[in-house]
């Protein structure tokens, strides 16, 4: 069993560092909307850095939704779905191995660039840790909400845009206490581990109920 | 063990495509799933594998303990399962991994089928008949006692169909049990036919 949950996530991460697996692809879209928000603001360094850590996590949840329809899709149309529904490995267990290689995959890139391209919205280098730190225990959220979006979808052809748009209201708890500890860094009333801590309860409650709801839709889906 | 499939019928898009259907396959037994394109051939793989639910009617595996029936099957079907980006012997590998009970390794599969020369080669890259072969392949490695086979002979070419007749012969006299969809001939001495529909 360890050996096939094993197997789907370094099949899954292959896949993804493939030319056109979706990994790079998140993180260049995540690079190209936070490139583009100085431009559409202008120069105003002070409003950039206030607004930075929401311009971050709206580009790191948009960039994760964009690949998500394909997460179960793609092995129901080539008939691997039907071979991890053969396995002895539970169902919630393969989600669960999908689910992690889509965040390493695409969560973990984009909160370790995100220091990086805070400099682009002149965040102090507090406020880049703490975004980072943020996006860090919060991808893992998104990719499991969307784990359960993208099952519900799978047998929908050319469903592309349904995914993001089920999955986003689904997100938002996670948006807001996300972009609050991030926020603390450049002062405010709220202190940084509350929400940071409540953002790491809401990853830990997604991985499970995600998991279980995605296999649950699997099962369903014909 | 004894794969008993009792009264079974099966509804698709609102429409009833077979009812009243009952087979016993045993242990060294095959066989060959005939009738006309749309008989529900495919839909009967499906439904004894797990994949639908019937309409009516059940699919039972009798003696299998407490093991559920999909842990058992092996199913090859019209989608090859095989992952185009990767290599065929990286596709295989993963197969036995997930399916457990390992048996060949992936080298010795591609050997039996006779693709040695593939095995990094990304199965994108392959012809249809060479995909198939990859994917039966995926027969040899995890040893499994059930095969359902959704037109094994596909794309194959006369000697491929020559040695895919071979394999199933011989999981047949280790014990195994085949139940393959077909128009054409399958090759084994002792198959049975069942034919759905008209």
């Amino acid at each position: 069993m360890t050996r096939a949950f094993i197997a789907i996530v370094g099949r899954d991460l292959a896949l993804a560092a493939r030319a056109g697996g979706g990994g790079e692809l998140a993180l260049v879209f995540f690079l190209t909307l936070v490139v583009l928000v100085p431009f559409a603001l202008g120069p105003d360094l002070a409003l950039l850095a206030r607004i930075g850590p929401a311009i971050l996590w709206l580009g790191a949840l948009l960039a994760t939704l964009i690949g998500l329809d394909r997460l179960f899709q793609s092995d129901e149309e080539d008939g691997s779905l039907d071979l991890i529904r053969a396995s002895a490995l539970p169902l919630e267990l393969a989600v669960l191995a999908k689910g992690l290689a889509h965040w390493l995959a695409t969560g973990l890139p984009l909160a370790l660039a995100a220091p990086m391209l805070g400099l682009l919205v002149a965040l102090p280098i507090e406020a880049m840790a703490s975004v980072a730190a943020t996006l860090l225990v919060g991808t893992p959220a998104l990719s499991f909400i969307g784990a359960a979006g993208a099952a519900l979808t799978v047998g929908i052809r050319r469903g592309g845009l349904i995914v993001p748009v089920l999955v986003a209201p689904l997100t938002v708890p996670v948006l807001i206490f996300g972009v609050s500890a991030s926020n603390s860094a450049l002062g405010g009333a709220i202190p940084f581990l509350t929400p940071f801590l409540i953002l790491c309860a809401l990853s830990l409650a997604a991985i499970v109920v995600g998991a279980f709801a995605a296999a649950a839709a699997l099962r369903q889906a014909e | 063990m004894a794969l008993a499939v009792e009264n079974l019928a099966c509804r698709r898009g609102g429409r009833l495509i077979f009812e009243g259907l009952s087979f016993r396959l045993a242990q060294g037994e095959a066989i060959a799933l005939t009738g006309r394109n749309g008989a529900g051939k495919s839909s009967l793989i499906a439904l004894v594998c797990g994949r639908l639910r019937p309409e009516a009617g059940s699919v039972r595996i009798e003696g299998a303990g407490d093991t559920p029936a999909p842990e058992l099957i092996h199913l090859i079907g019209h989608r090859d399962g095989l992952k185009s980006a990767l290599g065929a012997a990286g596709n295989l590998a993963f197969a036995q991994a997930v399916l457990g009970e390992p048996a060949l390794s992936a080298a010795a599969a591609l050997d039996m089928v006779g693709l040695p020369h593939v095995a990094d080669v990304p199965v994108g890259y392959l012809s249809a008949g060479q995909r198939r072969r990859v994917a039966l392949a995926r027969l040899l490695v995890s040893r499994r006692p059930f095969w359902l086979l959704d037109e094994p002979m596909a794309a194959l070419d006369f000697a491929a169909q020559a040695m895919v007749a071979g394999l199933m012969q011989a999981h047949l006299d280790a014990g195994g049990a085949v139940l393959a969809a077909t128009h054409g001939p399958l090759g084994l001495a002792g198959a049975r036919e069942l034919r759905i529909g008209p």
